[in-house]
């Protein structure tokens, strides 16, 4: 078990940075997720961790131990990656035996470890079979064994589910949990899908261009972005973004959309915006969070003409246009009109984000008092 | 009804399907039978041939394409008692034991330093193998020669052993290179992870996995040995260091005279070995040819 950390770690292949100058804590028994999107730097993190790639720049420490100049096997890491990398030649029990014999391990220590691993990932049947004789989700629990049977002080993941289909990656994505709430090891997972990072993570980096964007629980990412990106990229589908100005409106401060729509600002962050009156700004707000008009919500009430309407079943997906920018709303199915009608909708401001568009930046501001008891959680 | 007329047109495409597969198969037939019979026309020339006397041979009133009746077995007997043919026989099978175990010794971790450890200069020294290949025997003999004779190897088959190497090495090299390429990059980061080093990597998870190409391989460096002839044309004269190939011309064609019979005896004798090792690892060899088509 041990404590990951990375002090300004960089990573530049010939003459591109990849990795720019990364600082990390990552607590012992910490699941924490590396996304963003692809070419963000986030695998080359990973392997760098690993040792898989030098780093060109800082320090790697594990469990407290500066590893930079350390081959991957005595760095006392597991990974598990993208295509399974299982060696085709060998069975199952072999595959994962196979760090244990080369560190000659006793064959009975061997066996009991194995069997173990294999107990928690529910192969036991499957120790005798070659990796071409199993399912894509076989393979996979076959390399996180692989993993777990060296008792490592960390488990890398890296995108270990894009190679499943969309069914078995959510059963492996709760399998994945379920391990680490069995095996408490320190866990770094490398993903592109913000869902897996969102229902995996302790912690979620979210990288962006070789740099760290944002580092923060599930819930601060979604409900309190500090960038535009990790505001755009947390949530699907995407937050709204749409140019705005801050004015004085009669009740206190409003956002201006277009001519004929402004949103107003909640009261208790008015002082918080109040030095970027009359500043091109831009709005952002979650789709759930413009719905139809609901009598036990409280919000800005507007309306506008549909575009495209998408029934997803328990909601439905409206599109509108606010100054030729689309912009989705989450509505109940029973409430959503018919493309080219109108429909009244209700935005609920008390989750707004403004975004200072010279540093897309989102303006700081006391978190939302939701009706959920967000809040609470937030504390 | 409606489920009826939707149901016609698929039927006339499948139809369609069947039929242009019934012509493809019927010209593939065509083809390799006419393939197949172009290539054992030359085998079945010889076999005819070799069962036959010399009197029967120059006999001009029979038709040299069918066989004797009764088969007459004597060209067998004359090459094992009378001649060096088994010499030949035993010096080829030294030459070719050794070079493939030299070739595959040399060649398998070249490969692999050059496909697998990238350092400067990897890529062209790469190429650079592949290069050495292209220069043919025909060329290479003469100052090859001058540098057996400076050995002092000149008339020993021990001089094949040491230059048939420079025919399979290159070669073999080259294609366990793209052997070893196929092999997905993640399988040594694994195995790096697992506490692996590059030797153990090698042994216990490129060459198992590497296995048919590494068959593809032998099969090509045992072929080249068995079947070169200029350099033991040019570097051996006695009989007792002489190999099939050249030790078959030289003792049964003496002056203008072929004794055809023996001749195609032991060219079908010098033959089968190479036809035995193809059967038996031809599914290795075709493996081996379309490795890397599947995911590791």
């Amino acid at each position: 078990m041990a404590q990951v950390v990375l002090r300004s770690v960089a990573k530049k292949f010939d003459q591109t940075e990849v990795v720019r100058g990364i600082d990390l804590d990552i607590a012992d028994e910490e699941f924490v997720v590396l996304v963003g999107p692809s070419g963000c730097g986030k695998s080359t993190t990973l392997r760098m961790i690993a040792g898989l790639e030098e780093t060109s720049a800082g320090e790697i420490l594990i469990g407290g131990q500066v590893v930079n100049d350390l081959p991957p096997k005595d760095r006392d890491i597991a990974m598990v990656f993208q295509n399974y990398a299982l060696y085709p030649h060998m069975t199952v029990f072999e595959n994962m035996s196979f760090g244990l014999r080369l560190k000659k391990f006793p064959k009975h220590e061997i066996r009991t470890r194995v069997e173990h691993a294999a107990r928690i990932l529910d192969i036991i049947d499957l120790l005798a079979r070659r990796p071409r004789q199993l399912s894509g989700g076989q393979r996979q629990r076959v390399a996180m064994g692989r993993a777990i049977v060296r008792n490592p002080k960390v488990f890398l993941f890296d995108e270990p589910l894009s190679n499943l289909d969309a069914k078995l990656r959510v059963q492996m994505r709760t399998e994945i949990k379920k391990v680490h709430q069995k095996v408490r090891t320190t866990t770094i997972y490398v993903t592109h899908d913000q869902v897996e990072a969102m229902t995996l993570a302790d912690r979620v980096v979210v990288m962006n261009g070789g740099r760290i964007e944002q580092i923060g629980t599930p819930h601060d990412l979604y409900h309190r972005p500090q960038t535009r990106f990790v505001a755009g990229f947390i949530g699907s589908p995407a937050m709204n973004f749409l140019s705005c100005r801050l004015v004085e409106a009669a009740g206190g401060l409003s956002v201006r959309l277009a001519d004929d729509l402004s949103l107003p600002v909640p009261a208790e962050r008015a002082a918080a915006y109040r030095q970027h009156l009359e500043r091109p700004l831009v709005l952002g707000l979650r789709p759930e969070h413009v719905t139809e008009t609901r009598s036990y919500g409280t919000g800005a009430e507007f309306a506008m003409p549909l575009d495209v309407v998408e029934p997803m079943g328990m909601e439905t997906m409206v599109y509108f246009l606010v100054d030729g920018v689309e912009v989705c709303a989450r509505v109940s199915p029973e409430a959503a009109a018919a493309p080219g009608e109108r429909m009244r909708f209700m935005a609920d401001m008390r989750h707004m984000h403004l975004i200072d568009p010279a540093t897309d930046r989102v303006i700081a501001a006391p978190a939302a008092a939701s009706a959920t008891g967000s809040a609470k959680a937030l504390a | 009804m409606a489920a009826l007329a939707a149901d016609t047109p698929r039927r006339a495409a499948s139809g369609s399907l069947r039929r242009n597969r019934r012509w493809a198969l019927v010209a593939s037939y065509f083809f390799l039978v006419l393939f197949a019979i172009f290539f054992l026309i030359p085998p079945y020339y010889q076999l005819v041939t070799a069962t036959k006397s010399s009197a029967q041979i120059s006999n001009q009133t029979t038709d040299p394409w069918l066989p004797a009746i009764p088969v007459a077995l004597d060209n067998i007997a004359t090459l094992w008692n009378k001649t060096d043919f088994p010499i030949y026989l035993e010096n080829t099978a030294i030459v070719t034991v050794c070079v493939v175990i030299i070739t595959m010794l040399i060649a398998v971790p070249a490969a692999f330093a050059l496909g697998r450890m990238s350092f400067w200069g990897s890529g062209v020294l790469a190429t650079g193998v592949f290069l050495t290949y292209l220069v043919p025997d025909s060329l290479l003999f003469l100052p090859l020669f001058k540098i057996v004779g400076g050995l002092g190897l000149l008339d020993s088959y021990w001089a094949l052993v040491l230059v048939y190497p420079t025919l399979t090495v290159p070669f073999c090299t080259w294609i366990m290179i793209g052997y070893f390429q196929s092999i997905p990059k993640e399988l040594d980061e694994a195995a790096l992870i697992d506490g692996a080093n590059h030797l153990q990597m090698l042994f216990k998870i490129f060459i198992p996995v590497a296995l048919p190409g590494l068959i593809a391989a032998t099969i090509f460096a045992f072929t080249v040995c068995w079947a070169a002839f200029v350099y033991p044309m040019a570097f051996i004269y006695s009989s007792d260091q002489l190999v099939l190939t050249a030790g078959t011309v030289t003792t049964l064609v003496k002056g203008d005279v072929y004794q055809w019979g023996m001749i195609m005896t032991a060219a079908l004798i010098a033959a089968a070995p190479p036809v035995v090792i193809y059967a038996f690892l031809m599914d290795y060899y075709i493996a081996g040819l379309t490795a890397g088509a599947t995911k590791g």
